[in-house]
C-alpha cells in the first residue's frame, strides 16, 4: 500500500477499501443465491421464512455500492494506520499455527495441537524459544483441558496424551474412593 | 410484590454461600480479564456459556454479571499504567488517567478509578432496582409490532448513531443479521444459508462468531501490527490513598458522570463510550484546575468518565432484563445464555423468573463491594497481569478460543467457521468496522424477526400495521430520524463552511 502526501490525497482511489466493498457485494451475491433454495411452502403465505432473507440481502448489496462509493472516493482509513505496514510474516506464523491445529487436532488430539499452535503463534509473536513455549503450552492445554473437560463436562477431543493422563487420573481418584 | 421485598428476596438468594463464590469466582475473573489486553467481557461469558449445563440459571448469571462488571473495574487498570485502553468505553479513562501515572499519582488515579466505579456502579443498580418494574410496565403493553419497531429504532442507534460511521456499522449489523438466519427456520422448519452442510442445520453458535470475532480477529491484528510502537507500563507511583483534597475533587465527579451514564446505558441504545466522552466534556468545563487536563493529568477527569463508564454498563441492564433488548456485545451474549436455560426475556422475566432477576440484581450490589476490596488492596496482583508477554498472552487466548469453540461439537467445521470469522473479525478491525453490531444483529435480528412475523400474522399480511399503531409509528420515526438527521445536520455545517460547494457523503 503507498501513502503518499499529496494534497489531492483523500480523493484517491482506496484500492483496499474498494476490494472489501466489491467483497461484501459478492457476500449479498451469495446470500441472493442461497435464499433462492429455501423452499417455500404454500401453507405460509403471509410472511415467509425468505422475506427477513431478501430484506437482508437487500441491505447488504446497499451498504457494499456505498462502501465502493466510499473506496472510490479515497477510503475513509486514518493516515497513521495506512503508514503501519502490515507484518505479513507474523500474521503467516499465526495462520500456520491456526491451520495445524484445524489438521492435527482430530488425529492427535487437543493437548498436541494446541502445543503445535502454541509455538507456531510465540514464535509470529516474535519469541525466539520454541522449547520453553512448548513447555507452557503443554501446562496450559492440560490445565484447559482437565478444568473444561473433567470439571466442566464439556468434551474437547481427546488423543494419546489425554488419554493416558484421563486414565492416571480416573485410578488416583479410585484409589481414593 | 413490592421492589424492596423483591430485593430482599434477592438477597436472600445472593447470600447463599455458592452464589456468593460464583460471585467472587466472576469479579476476581473479571477484573483479570478487564485487566488484560485483548481480552474482554463478552469473549469471556461466550466461552463460559457452557456452563448453563451445568449449573442453574441464578449461578451462571450471578458469574456473568460480575465478569460484566469486573471488566469495568479492570479496564481503567490497564488505561492508567499502559494507555492502551482494553475497550472503547475505557479510551477516556486514559486521557487523563496515564498523564496522572506519568506524573507520579498513578496510585491516586486507580484509588478514584476504583472508588468512583464502586459509587456510580452502586447508583446504576440502584437505578436498575427501581426503573426496572417501571418499564417492565409500559413494556407489557407493547404488542409485536411496538416491539419489532423498538428494536429497529435500537438496531439504528447501535449500529448507526453510536460508531465512527454509519455505512460501516450497518454493514456490521447486516452481517449479524445473516448470521442469526443460518439454520433451521423456526416457524416453519425450512434450512437457510446452510450451504449443504448438515452442521449449519442448528445455526451458528454465537460462542463461535464472538470468540472468532474478539478472539482470532484480535490476534492476528496485534500480529499484523507488531512495527507499531509498543506501549510501556507505567510503575505504580504514589500512594493509594487520595488526599482530602483529591477527595473533595473526585466525588461530585462521581456524582455527575453516574447522572450521565446511566441514562444513556438505559436508553435503547446503550452504548458505554458516549457518556465517558460527555462526562469528560463535562468535567473539564466545570474543573477549577483547567491547566491539569492533557498535562499533568486532572483527577476529574479520571473520577468522571469511570464513573460514567460503569454507570451505563448498569443503565444496560434495564432494557435487557424489562424487553429484552440488548444493547452491547457483552448484554447480547448474556441474552443467548437466557435462551440456553429456555428463558426468554421481555416484560415478564420480573415475575415469572423473580427469583433469577432479583438474585441477579442482588448480586451486583456485592459485586460492587467486592470488586472495590478485590482492585484497591490487590491492585499489585493485577498490575503483574500486565507483565505477561504478549506472544504468549495471544497463543493462550487462542488455545481458550479452541476449547470453547472446539468443545461445542468436536467438529473440525466449528474451527474452520471459527477462523473464518477470525479473518472476518481481522479485516473489521483493520478497516474500522465496529464488531458488536455483528453479536447484537445475531442475537436480535431473528428475534425481530419473529415480531416482525407475528405482527404480520396478526394484522392479517397487511404492511400498514407498522405505521397506524401511534406508538409503532413514534418509533420508527425516531428511528428515521436518527439515521437522517446527523447527515444532514453535516451537509448544513459543510455548507455554511465551504459555501454552496457539493459534499461528498461520510461512509
Amino acid at each position: 500500500m503507498t501513502s503518499e502526501d499529496r494534497e489531492d490525497g483523500a480523493r484517491r482511489q482506496a484500492v483496499p477499501e474498494l476490494l472489501i466493498g466489491v467483497g461484501l457485494l459478492a457476500v449479498a451475491a451469495a446470500v441472493l443465491w442461497q435464499i433462492w433454495a429455501i423452499p417455500v411452502s404454500p401453507m405460509y403465505s403471509k410472511v415467509g421464512p425468505t422475506v427477513f432473507p431478501y430484506m437482508t440481502a437487500a441491505g447488504l448489496a446497499v451498504l457494499a455500492v456505498l462502501l465502493i462509493v466510499a473506496g472510490a472516493r479515497g477510503g475513509w482509513q486514518p493516515e497513521d494506520e495506512k503508514e503501519t505496514p502490515t507484518d505479513w510474516k507474523a500474521l503467516g506464523f499465526v495462520a500456520a499455527g491456526l491451520v495445524a491445529n484445524v489438521v492435527l487436532i482430530q488425529p492427535l488430539g487437543f493437548t498436541a495441537a494446541s502445543v503445535v499452535m502454541f509455538v507456531l503463534v510465540c514464535f509470529g509473536f516474535g519469541s525466539r524459544r520454541p522449547l520453553r513455549d512448548a513447555l507452557i503450552a503443554l501446562v496450559l492445554a492440560l490445565a484447559a483441558y482437565f478444568g473444561f473437560a473433567r470439571a466442566l463436562g464439556v468434551n474437547i477431543g481427546a488423543g494419546y496424551v489425554e488419554n493416558v493422563l484421563n486414565v492416571a487420573v480416573d485410578f488416583l481418584l479410585g484409589l481414593r474412593n | 410484590m413490592d421492589t424492596l421485598s423483591a430485593l430482599a428476596n434477592g438477597f436472600a438468594i445472593a447470600f447463599t454461600p455458592v452464589n456468593l463464590m460464583w460471585c467472587l469466582v466472576g469479579t476476581t475473573l473479571g477484573t483479570a480479564i478487564g485487566v488484560l489486553p485483548g481480552l474482554g467481557p463478552a469473549l469471556t461469558i461466550a466461552l463460559l456459556l457452557p456452563i448453563t449445563y451445568q449449573v442453574a440459571p441464578e449461578s451462571s448469571f450471578i458469574l456473568f454479571a460480575g465478569i460484566y462488571y469486573g471488566a469495568m473495574y479492570g479496564g481503567s487498570t490497564t488505561s492508567i499504567l499502559l494507555n492502551t485502553p482494553g475497550e472503547s468505553a475505557t479510551i477516556v479513562t486514559a486521557l487523563e488517567g496515564n498523564r496522572m501515572a506519568r506524573s507520579g499519582r498513578g496510585g491516586a488515579a486507580l484509588a478514584t478509578a476504583a472508588i468512583g466505579s464502586f459509587v456510580a456502579g452502586t447508583l446504576g443498580t440502584l437505578g436498575v432496582t427501581f426503573l426496572a418494574p417501571v418499564v417492565v410496565g409500559f413494556a407489557l403493553a407493547f404488542g409485536p409490532a411496538e416491539y419489532f419497531s423498538l428494536m429497529v429504532l435500537s438496531f439504528v442507534m447501535v449500529s448507526a448513531v453510536l460508531g465512527s460511521s454509519s455505512v460501516r456499522g450497518l454493514t456490521s449489523l447486516f452481517f449479524g443479521f445473516f448470521l442469526g438466519l443460518i439454520g433451521v427456520d423456526i416457524q416453519t422448519g425450512q434450512p437457510r444459508f446452510t450451504f449443504g452442510l448438515v452442521e449449519l442445520l442448528d445455526g451458528v453458535s454465537v460462542i463461535i462468531v464472538a470468540v472468532g470475532l474478539f478472539a482470532v480477529g484480535e490476534t492476528l491484528y496485534v500480529a499484523s501490527r507488531r512495527y507499531a510502537g509498543k506501549d510501556e507500563i507505567v510503575p505504580l507511583k504514589g500512594s493509594l490513598y487520595m488526599t482530602a483534597q483529591e477527595w473533595s475533587r473526585s466525588w461530585k465527579a462521581w456524582i455527575r458522570g453516574a447522572l450521565i451514564g446511566f441514562p444513556i446505558g438505559a436508553l435503547p441504545a446503550g452504548g458505554a463510550e458516549i457518556p465517558t466522552f460527555l462526562s469528560y466534556a463535562a468535567e473539564k468545563k466545570l474543573s477549577k484546575h483547567k491547566e491539569e487536563f492533557g498535562t499533568t493529568g486532572a483527577i476529574e477527569g479520571v473520577a468522571g468518565p469511570e464513573a460514567a463508564n460503569n454507570a451505563s454498563a448498569a443503565g444496560v441492564l434495564v432494557p435487557m432484563l424489562t424487553l429484552g433488548l440488548p444493547t452491547s456485545a457483552t448484554a447480547a451474549i448474556m441474552l443467548s445464555a437466557f435462551q440456553s436455560y429456555g428463558i426468554q426475556p421481555g416484560p415478564l422475566l420480573l415475575t415469572t423468573q423473580a427469583n433469577l432477576v432479583w438474585g441477579l440484581i442482588a448480586s451486583l450490589f456485592i459485586a460492587n463491594v467486592l470488586l472495590v476490596v478485590l482492585n484497591l488492596p490487590l491492585i499489585g496482583l493485577w498490575v503483574r497481569l500486565l507483565k505477561i508477554p504478549a506472544p504468549q498472552l495471544y497463543a493462550g487466548i487462542l488455545v481458550f478460543a479452541t476449547v470453547g469453540s472446539y468443545g461445542i461439537s468436536q467438529s473440525p467445521i466449528d474451527l474452520v467457521l471459527l477462523y473464518i470469522l477470525g479473518a472476518v473479525g481481522f479485516l473489521m478491525r483493520r478497516f474500522d468496522f465496529p464488531t458488536a453490531p455483528v453479536i447484537i444483529g445475531m442475537i436480535l435480528g431473528p428475534l425481530a424477526e419473529a415480531q416482525f412475523r407475528r405482527a404480520m400474522t396478526i394484522s392479517n399480511g397487511d404492511w400498514t400495521v407498522f405505521v397506524t399503531q401511534p406508538l409503532s409509528l413514534i418509533l420508527l420515526l425516531l428511528a428515521l430520524a436518527g439515521l437522517v438527521a446527523p447527515r444532514i445536520w453535516k451537509v448544513v455545517q459543510h455548507r455554511r463552511l465551504r459555501g454552496q460547494e457539493p459534499v461528498p457523503g461520510d461512509a
